[in-house]
């Protein structure tokens, strides 16, 4: 899939290009995968041919550079530029794997307050300028760093897991989400095995009661843990299957994918026994 | 099918709980989350109570409680006479839509809120 990939930067276009999507990738409830969604949702993006920005908007618990395994190259955060030390080309962090794809890190020694709503507000809108996609990765809560990461994007990401903290937690997020926004949801950590023998919130179940388009589904698979060990987003794995579902999820938020999305199934026992990966 | 096996053979399948759990919690939720919408009900229940009794307006209580299996309002509403007739009822009746329109005198309804119709209790008022 990167193959396709183009070389040229979107930051060197001279003139704003048309408006882009601003879209938060939240969940109220922490641990359910809202970083490693944005990651791979965005690595998929880019690997499109589509410019994106990621901003991690959780100030103080910094993790989308790692997740990406970006770590070593940030040199500036958000607040660095919010509060004028350094430009916004400054702070943006390339990947090579992904030439399309930029990262705005968090500060990691500050805390939520510190970020001014409107200010924040104003970077995204000239983010949107530059890029077709900016990606916010929301924090946990429900507090100032959720305002601050809602505040500029006209759509939302709603990441749930099949546990009944999620599906509460999800439900009152996409009630403070309000009716002016586009809101989707991903149902992440499925284990089909679990769902066919009752012991595990389906698909349906979920969204009988979130009542949300459905962008895609992910399955609780190692594959994620260990390109999460590596830094590697599966989105960018061609073998991985999880990773194939990122990469569905991305055509179908560029529109290139329409239909209901697959709900994984269960492994046979031949690829029980023979599909494993290290 | 799968899961009516299960019912019938002992305990139901842990995904049939969540779901029942989270129906209840949600419910309760989103109570009190409106409780503008509580009030409207409280506002209208006294009305149609007063209809038929003399009650005692200021020390009425409606709350909502989460059961096992259920979510029950409960109305404490001390009554300190009969009507010797009951006044008519406004006309004409609302029909029984899941939205009916606010009662002609009543106070304003809040803006009602999608999504949250399936999330009704058997014993109790529309959430929304």
């Amino acid at each position: 899939m990167h193959e396709m990939l183009q070389q040229e930067a979107p930051a060197a276009s001279a003139v704003p290009r048309k408006r882009g999507r601003a879209i938060v990738v939240t969940s109220g409830k922490g641990g359910v995968g809202k970083t490693t969604t944005t990651a791979n949702t965005g690595a998929a993006l880019g690997a499109l041919g589509a410019s994106v920005v990621l901003v991690d908007a959780d100030v103080g618990l910094r993790n989308l550079d790692i997740v990406l395994g970006l770590e070593a190259r940030v040199r500036h955060h958000v607040l660095d530029v919010l509060e004028g030390h350094v430009t916004l080309d400054d702070a943006l962090v390339t990947d090579k794997r992904v030439p399309t794809m930029r990262l705005l890190a968090a500060a990691q020694t500050r805390e939520k307050d510190d970020v001014d709503t409107a200010a924040f507000c104003d970077l995204i809108s000239a983010l949107r300028d530059r890029f077709d996609y900016v990606l916010i990765d929301c924090p946990a809560g429900i507090e100032k760093g959720f305002a601050n990461a809602i505040a500029g994007a006209d759509e939302a990401i709603i990441v749930c897991t099949p546990e009944v903290s999620a599906v509460r937690d999800a439900d009152r997020v996409v009630g403070l989400l309000g009716d002016g926004r586009d809101v989707k949801l991903i149902v992440n950590r499925l284990r089909p095995a679990m769902v066919r023998k009752g012991k595990m919130l389906s698909v349906e179940d979920v969204n009988g009661i979130l009542r949300l388009p459905l962008l895609g589904v992910i399955e609780d698979a190692p594959d994620v843990i260990v390109s999460t060990n590596r830094g590697e987003p599966v989105a960018l794995d061609p073998a991985s299957p999880v990773g194939e579902s990122y990469r569905q999820i991305a055509q179908r938020l560029t529109g290139t994918l329409t239909g209901v999305p697959e709900i994984p199934r269960e492994k046979s026992l031949f690829e029980k026994l023979f599909g494993g990966r290290k | 099918m799968f899961e009516f096996i299960q019912r019938f053979f002992g305990k139901p399948a842990s995904s049939a709980t969540a779901k029942e759990r989270l129906r209840l919690v949600l419910l309760s939720d989103h109570l009190s989350l409106a409780p503008d919408v509580v009030e409207a009900l409280k506002h209208d229940l006294l009305e149609v109570i007063s209809r038929y009794c003399e009650v005692d307006v200021a020390n009425c209580d409606v709350t909502f409680e989460q059961r096992e299996k259920q979510v029950a309002m409960l109305a404490n509403i001390p009554i300190l006479s009969m009507r010797s007739r009951p006044a008519p009822p406004p006309a004409p009746p609302p029909p029984p839509a899941r939205d009916p329109d606010p009662v002609p005198g009543a106070a304003p309804r809040p803006p009602r809120r999608k999504r949250r119709k399936n999330l009704t209790g058997s014993t109790a008022a529309p959430a929304t």
